[in-house]
This record gives structure tokens, C-alpha cells and sequence, in this order.
């Protein structure tokens, strides 16, 4: 049966993938720059303690500038150095499809950041001693940032399908994670509103991340929010599939 | 069978494959031969449906690369240019995935990786990473890779390409010791390998092939093929020559090296087989020349190619 085929095919490049990243230092070094980071931020920069609140909205706040580098650091490998190393000649030719290996590498990465983000749990454990915060908006904050970095993942992962460069690839989805996040960062439409007509205003204001983020963070599940992240997603892999099938060389 | 019809492939205004056919029987070894950059790994390429052709179709099993691609993939075992492997695996783990994808599970599993293993000498390197392998090794884990599933369909594309001469000649014994249930199509440039393995040879230059037949058949080609090579003691080689030159059957004498230690003939027949060579040993006793040696030409693939590949 096919339906059984894909998942298994699925399963085996992530399993793959995985123990790419677990076997490699790259990944320890990326988990520890990044619990570096957002640590940096909340207690240096958003001056958790002082003030006052058992949240972590200071926590949160900070999680789409730190993805905007690291995430497209973690996803410049997966095609990219299929690439380079002529392995994706192989992978490709195997009885497998093109959208199994896409979905098996993005997911494998997808968890990789899960990992990285649940490492983080000494923040709930934080405010629970210090008060009493509303875990439900903790949830949502983390479910929030899950799905903000997928974004972001399916942004590196087609920028990474586009070139042999690792380097280009991060340079690329970085500017277009940038796009994103700016998107939906009030100078810019406020500096759009002026003379553009609304519905692009509004239509702009809608494809930056911080505006769906910022409703899921503040602990209201609202499934257009959920549908925006998971229309990222895919449409970004949609591309880097069709990037895949045209440009199979080189 | 592998079929292939008319297949082409543009890059840009470039013909790299233009209008080639062929099709490999079951049992067959093709060696698919050409200078660089005459179109060799973009026809494997699209055999294997990594590349889509710009025309043409190819077909394996029955099955159609283009419209089934699945169905035609899990027939074939393929080795790619420069054998790409994921260099962060180890042997057994990159071989362990490729057994997955390829549909196998549990214990059957275990076993297809481990006979190939065995069968491809890759026991003491088995828990080795493949970026310290040499690049033998590594060429050895990619052949592995594509007979895992003992494949009907091979596609090798130079298999034996740096390689030393022993790994090289178990590469081809392995090759040969295959072909009896396969097809197999194996490009190269060395020729010696075309004669050591194939049944069958095509040569394909400028994106079009130029010649398709056996071994043998191509190296008749060659104008040297029938010739007698004939080693004489120091004598005067210009009238010996002459003298040959009287014998039935000889067209023509050549002078191929004249030393005081001997001289060395070749005798071109006038029709293949034409000169018998005793009458050419009682022509040398006639005049008491001494004869060191007798030797018929095969004809030499190498000057074949040459000719082939650089007047089309």
C-alpha cells in the first residue's frame, strides 16, 4: 500500500537526518548559542526579573530575531549539501518521491528545533517558583514560537534547494525571514499606510509572523493564526519542490 | 529489458544526447564508452530518471522512467559519477538507510546488508564514517549501495573510476559474476575494460552514437586487425621485407623496428585470413632467415576509438 510506503520512506529520511544533527558538534553548538541568546535577551535586555511579572512574555518577545539567524543556519544544510556532495543524484533516484524527502528533512529539522526550544524549560520552572503564571498562555507562547520556526524552516529549506552554497542559502532565507518579520512590524505599515490603498496594508500587516505570534503568545488559539503558519509551511515547500524537480543538476 | 527511444537532451542550444537508441537484454554486459563530455552520464542520468530527457522516452522493465518513475526506480540499482555518499554515515548506517527506502524491514533487513557487505569486502570498515574512507572504499560503498536490492537493472557510471588495479579488477569480476540474471550498462573510458567485461559496446560521441556492437566486432574494425606481426633474427630488413612481399595473399609489408638484434614485419593481408602462415615460415626458411616470433593482430580497440570519435 502506498500510504504505508510514504510514511515509512518518510521515517527513514528523518531518522537520517537526525542522526546527522545529533552526531554532529554543530548541532550542541547551535543549541548552546541559542539558550545563550534567548537567556541574554530575557534576563540582560528585557530585565525579566525587575519587572515583576510571573510571565514570559519578555521570553517570547525575543524569539523571532534569534530564529531569523539560527534557524536559517540549521535549514542551509538540507539541500544545499545534497547538492554539493552529488548525493541528492542518489536520494532522487531511489524509489522514493521528491515530497517524501522534502517532508523528511523538514520534519527531522522541525524536531531538531523542538529540542532546542524544550531545553528551555528552566524558564517555566522560573516563573512557576517566582508566581503564579497562566500556563496556558506559556503553552500557546511555545506552540507560537513550534510553528514560527517551522516557518522559518520552510523558508531555509528553499532557499537551501536553490544553490550549492550553504552560505548563499543562509543568506537568502535570512533577508526573506527579515521580509517576514518586518512585514508585520508597525514603522513599515505605517510607513505603507500613507499612500498605499488599505487592503494592501492590510495584506502585508497579514504575511508578517509578529502579528500571528503575537496573538497565539498572548494565549488566544485562533485558527487562522495556526492556518497562516502551516500555509507558510507549505507553500515554502511547494517551491522547494518545484525548485528540486527543475534543477536536479548543478 | 532496458529500452531506451530516441532520447534527447538539450541544454540550451547544446545537443548533449541527440536521437539515441538502444535497448539491453537481460545477460548483458553494454559498456558504454565515449570521450569526455560526449553525453555519457546525462543519457545514465536520464535512464535513471534523475535528469528528464527533452525527447524520447526510456522504459525498464516495462515500465516507463518518466510516467512511472517509482515502478522503473525500484528495478534499478545505480551508481552515480564520483559514487556520492552522505560522508557523516557510517558504512552499515548509510547501508541500513538505503535498505529502508528501498522497502526492506526487520530481519530481512539485517540480512541484505549484511551479504552485501560481505560481497562488496566491506567487513573492516563497517563501522568506519564514510569521510575517512579512502576513495576506493568509498566508490565500494556506493556500489554496494545500488546492488543492495539485487536490482534486475544496473547502471554504472565509471565504477571503476580511481581505483587501484586490484580493486578495479574485483570491481569487474563482480560486474561479470552479476550479469548472468542483469542487464547492465557501465560507462568508462578505459578500453582494456570494455574487453575484459562487456558483451556489447557502444560508443557515443558529440551526444550520438557512432557505434554499437560486440567487443570483437569493433576491434575488426581497426585496419591493423589480421595483420601478422612477424619477429626475425638481424638480417636486412628492406629485402626481407621484398621478399614477403612475393608470398600469396600479402598486400602490403611494413617495417616496424629494425635493430641489430632483430627485425620486426607486418604482413597486411590482401583479404583477411588470406596469407597462410606456413608458407610465410617457408618463405623465412627459404632464405634462412631465423623467425622469432608470429603473432596475429586482434586489431586495437584504442585506435578504433580514435577513429571513430574524432571524424564524426
Amino acid at each position: 500500500m502506498r500510504t504505508k510506503e510514504v510514511f515509512s520512506n518518510i521515517k527513514a529520511v528523518l531518522k537520517r537526518e537526525l542522526s546527522g544533527y545529533f552526531g554532529a558538534p554543530v548541532a550542541y553548538v547551535f543549541i548552546v548559542i541559542f539558550l545563550l541568546l534567548v537567556g541574554f535577551f530575557t534576563f540582560n535586555v528585557s530585565s525579566f526579573y525587575e519587572i515583576g511579572q510571573a510571565d514570559l512574555r519578555g521570553f517570547f518577545q525575543w524569539h523571532p530575531w534569534v530564529y531569523m539567524f539560527l534557524i536559517p543556519a540549521v535549514a542551509m544544510r538540507l539541500w544545499s549539501e545534497e547538492r554539493r556532495l552529488g548525493t541528492i543524484e542518489l536520494i532522487l533516484t531511489m524509489p522514493i518521491t521528491p515530497a517524501e524527502v522534502i517532508v523528511g528533512k523538514f520534519l527531522a529539522a522541525w524536531i531538531f528545533i523542538a529540542v532546542a526550544l524544550g531545553l528551555t524549560f528552566p524558564m517555566i520552572l522560573t516563573v512557576l517558583y517566582l508566581g503564579r503564571p497562566d500556563l496556558g498562555t506559556i503553552v500557546c507562547g511555545y506552540i507560537g514560537s513550534l510553528l514560527m520556526a517551522g516557518a522559518f524552516l520552510g523558508i531555509g529549506s528553499m532557499t537551501s534547494s536553490l544553490t550549492r552554497s550553504q552560505v548563499i542559502s543562509f543568506i537568502l532565507a535570512v533577508v526573506i525571514c527579515l521580509f517576514f518579520i518586518l512585514a508585520g512590524y508597525a514603522p513599515v505599515t505605517g510607513a505603507l499606510s500613507g499612500w498605499a490603498p488599505a487592503w494592501l496594508v492590510n495584506m502585508v500587516a497579514q504575511l508578517g509572523v509578529l502579528t500571528h505570534f503575537a496573538t497565539i503568545s498572548r494565549g488566544i488559539i485562533d485558527l487562522r493564526d495556526i492556518l497562516y503558519f502551516f500555509s507558510v509551511i507549505l507553500f515554502m515547500l511547494f517551491v522547494n519542490g518545484i525548485v528540486i524537480l527543475n534543477r536536479r543538476t548543478a | 529489458m532496458i529500452e531506451v527511444e530516441q532520447l534527447s537532451k538539450h541544454f540550451g542550444p547544446k545537443r548533449a544526447v541527440d536521437d539515441v537508441s538502444f535497448t539491453v537484454e537481460k545477460g548483458e554486459i553494454l559498456g558504454f564508452l565515449g570521450p569526455n563530455g560526449a553525453g555519457k552520464s546525462t543519457t545514465m542520468r536520464m535512464i535513471t530518471g534523475f535528469i528528464p530527457p527533452t525527447a524520447g522516452r526510456v522504459r525498464i522493465g516495462g515500465a516507463d522512467v518518466g510516467d512511472a518513475p517509482l515502478a522503473a526506480r525500484k528495478q534499478i540499482g545505480y551508481l552515480p559519477e564520483n559514487a556520492p555518499v552522505y560522508p557523516d554515515m557510517t558504512v552499515n548506517g548509510y547501508l541500513e538507510f538505503c535498505a529502508e527506502v528501498r522497502g526492506f524491514s526487520g530481519s530481512e533487513r539485517q540480512r541484505r546488508v549484511a551479504a552485501t557487505i560481505e560481497k562488496c569486502f566491506l567487513e573492516r570498515v563497517t563501522h568506519q564514517t564514510v569521510s575517512t574512507l579512502s576513495k576506493g572504499y568509498k566508490q565500494r560503498v556506493c556500489f554496494a549501495q545500488s546492488i543492495l536490492h539485487d536490482p534486475a537493472y544496473l547502471i554504472l557510471d565509471e565504477p571503476t573510476d580511481g581505483l587501484d588495479p586490484n580493486q578495479k579488477h574485483e570491481v569487474r569480476q563482480m560486474i561479470k559474476t552479476m550479469a548472468a540474471d542483469k542487464a547492465i550498462i557501465f560507462s568508462t573510458h578505459i578500453l582494456d575494460e570494455v574487453d575484459a567485461v562487456c558483451t556489447r559496446a557502444i560508443i557515443i560521441a558529440e551526444g550520438k552514437i557512432v557505434a554499437d556492437d560486440t567487443p570483437t566486432g569493433l576491434r575488426s574494425r581497426s585496419p591493423l586487425a589480421g595483420a601478422l606481426t612477424l619477429t626475425l633474427g638481424a638480417t636486412e630488413a628492406e629485402a626481407a621485407a621484398e621478399r614477403f612481399q612475393q608470398v600469396a595473399g600479402v598486400q602490403s609489408v611494413n617495417i616496424v623496428s629494425n635493430s641489430d638484434e632483430a627485425v620486426q614485419l607486418r604482413i597486411f593481408p590482401a583479404d583477411r585470413g588470406a596469407i597462410a602462415v606456413d608458407s610465410l615460415l617457408a618463405e623465412a626458411a627459404a632464405r634462412q632467415l631465423t623467425v622469432k616470433a608470429i603473432t596475429t593482430e586482434q586489431g586495437r580497440l584504442d585506435e578504433v576509438f580514435r577513429a571513430i570519435t574524432t571524424i564524426s
